[in-house]
């Protein structure tokens, strides 16, 4: 009888498209905004996921995230690199600062110094340029948007000059680094030269970057840091995740987002519902006539769920392949877009909340179904 | 039942429905038989349980109390799943209002009893396509139930209450949305096609048109069969 199923099911051509309209409108609602979320929260830890070799950071206790900043006295640096099981650890610098082209352009600067004697923090994807250029002296290594923000409608490249706090910097490479939460630019520089274009003080050093020994488990050796030090030391899974909690929790994002979400679930679960309801009423003396001929129950549940299947699976197709889509051109019309993509953990959890729509959609209309005396076809 | 020659035998049959606090007793011990063979009618006024009974007797309700036996099986003691398997091998229903799926054709609607027997809907059009044609639908097998006329439509429910062989068929007001002219014709493909020597066809009608096709007329009131007449009938004109 599934053969009928489809057929009845494809028989009524504007309940059909209503009812793949409506789930493909939730899927694309929901895991577009869901995305866009996930690729904004990623943003926040950007510059976190960029430090490949840093298995830990080590921060001020009271630093709660990757943007707050409450430097330290090179001294802890010496305190953390004196910890059992601690293979090197680094200074890293993180702050803002303004960089004046020789056009007179004027922008606001995310300025990321890494060890002078390893580089290790560096962003890992450079597309021009070499990492280890970054040693020559006024060196700085930019990212792609950021270079587009500062040189609109010019090629990337390299040798172009600014000036950061009186001081001359050259790039010397362009990067592909994470989009940054802010749209600044992002500039990675030699710790002696970040401190240089900021202006020295007492205490400069925003983290320590520490690699483990081999053998040593990064949550066992954050915990020895900070039992030995006093500072705060996090895995850099954990330092991401704790940074995004701090967006989550201290702005109204994911509040907003989430209404968005919410609004694409209740609107694509009743009109998804209501259509098929009506769908399966229309269908109501047939189920009877059906059932009066000795169609069981059983088949009769699986006619309906099958035809529920089939527009779920149709509609899922279409929103999730529109939304994948979007994602697809928004990339290319602008680089300040790139990071947003269609994750598969979105694409899965949303085929399960659409599974979830189509799921109470089914249930009014099964149980009318069930319910169904089939002795209806012999009242004219 | 031993004797073959009835094919369903109602005995005693009572039912009840509930009605506010208490209930209501449509039927009031209905004894009846229907000869294998022959086309029976149940006439009566509206409300008098022409249709509580033929339900009762097509194993779609339950009586309050009694029995009915239809070729040997007492389908008033089968559970609700034999029951539905029981329909399913030995009845078929034709409806005042067709009931055919819009969205199948004529052949597929009349090959629906098969498929839900399991048979694959391609060979179980076959077979309905045999149907089709010995009744006068041949030329419209592909056609939607929209674009057949009511008497085609109802032809395509005598094919598809034909199609399993069933030992029984039970026709609810078949004639009532069809002008005289289709239904005399419906009646005649009736008798024609349905009729067999092992089995019966039951015919619950208003239309008093029809009596003439009818064997046996078992007439009904407040519940009770009050006569049952036998052929010949003689046709009545729209005036009488």
């Amino acid at each position: 009888m599934d053969g009928v199923a489809l057929k009845i099911l494809l028989g009524d051509r504007a309940k059909y498209i209503g009812l793949i309209f409506g789930i493909a409108f939730s899927t694309m609602l929901m895991s577009n905004q869901i995305s866009i979320f996930a690729g904004l929260m990623l943003r926040t830890a950007g510059q976190i996921l960029d430090a490949r070799e840093a298995d830990i950071w080590v921060m001020d206790p009271r630093v709660e995230y990757v943007d707050e900043i409450e430097p330290m006295t090179d001294m802890q640096l010496e305190r953390v690199r004196g910890v059992d099981g601690v293979d090197w650890a680094v200074p890293f610098f993180k702050g803002l600062t303004v960089a004046h082209t020789r056009d007179g352009m004027l922008q606001q600067i995310i300025l990321l110094g890494v060890d002078d004697a390893t580089l290790a923090g560096v962003a890992p994807r450079l597309v021009l340029g070499s990492v280890e250029d970054l040693k020559q002296p006024d060196a700085m290594i930019i990212d792609r948007a950021g270079f587009q923000f500062m040189w609109p409608g010019e090629e990337p490249g390299l040798g172009k000059v600014v000036e950061l706090n009186d001081h001359r910097a050259v790039i010397v490479g362009i990067s592909d680094a994470s989009a940054p939460f802010t749209t600044y630019p992002v500039v990675y520089t030699k710790y002696s030269s970040a401190r240089n274009y900021v202006g020295r003080t007492r205490k400069q050093m925003s983290f320590v970057l520490v690699h483990g020994q081999p053998g040593l488990g990064t949550h066992e050796l954050a915990q020895r840091i900070t039992a030995e030090t006093g500072l705060t030391a996090l895995t850099w899974p954990d330092f991401a995740w704790a940074t995004i909690g701090y967006y989550l929790k201290r702005t109204g994002i994911p509040v907003n987002f989430g209404i968005t979400v919410a609004l694409g679930f209740i609107v694509g679960a009743a009109v998804v519902g209501q259509t098929f309801y009506i769908f399966v009423l229309e269908n109501l003396r047939q189920f009877g006539a059906l059932k009066a001929m000795g169609v069981a129950n059983g088949t009769i549940l699986r006619m309906v769920l099958l035809q529920a299947m089939v527009v779920a699976a149709i509609g899922y197709a279409i929103g999730i392949g529109l939304c994948a889509g979007f994602f697809e051109i928004t990339s290319r019309v602008s680089i300040n877009l790139r990071g947003f993509e269609l994750p598969w953990e979105v694409a899965a959890g949303t085929a399960c909340t659409v599974l979830v729509i189509i799921v109470i959609a089914s249930f009014a209309s099964l149980r009318k179904v069930m319910v169904v005396d089939p002795a209806i076809v012999f009242r004219g | 039942m031993t004797d073959p020659s009835i094919a369903v035998r109602c005995s005693g049959i009572t039912k009840s429905f509930p009605a506010g606090d208490g209930t209501v007793e449509v039927l009031h011990g209905i004894d009846f038989d229907v000869p294998a063979g022959e086309l029976t009618m149940l006439v009566g006024p509206s409300g008098c349980g022409k249709t509580t009974l033929i339900s009762i007797i097509a194993g779609i309700l339950t009586p309050t109390s009694g029995e009915v036996e239809i070729g040997g099986s007492l389908i008033t003691r089968m559970s609700d799943a034999a029951k539905v398997t029981f329909r399913r091998n030995n009845v078929g229903f034709i409806f005042q209002q067709y009931n055919l799926l819009p969205a199948l054709t004529a052949a597929e609607n009349a090959a629906i009893p098969l498929v839900v027997a399991g048979i694959p809907m391609a060979q179980a059009a076959g077979s309905a396509v045999a149907i089709l044609e010995r009744i006068g639908m041949g030329a419209h097998l592909g056609k939607l139930p929209n674009q057949l006329s009511g008497g085609q439509q109802q032809r395509v429910a005598i094919a598809r209450a034909l199609v399993h062989a069933p030992r029984l068929i039970v026709c609810d007001e078949p004639t009532a949305a069809l002008d005289a002219e289709a239904g005399q014709t419906v009646l005649e493909i009736l008798k024609d096609a349905a009729l067999a020597p092992d089995r019966a066809v039951i015919v619950v009608t208003h239309d008093t048109r029809i009596y003439s096709f009818a064997d046996r007329i078992a007439a009904m009131e407040d519940g009770r069969i009050r006569a049952i007449r036998t052929a010949p009938f003689a046709p009545v004109s729209e005036a009488a």
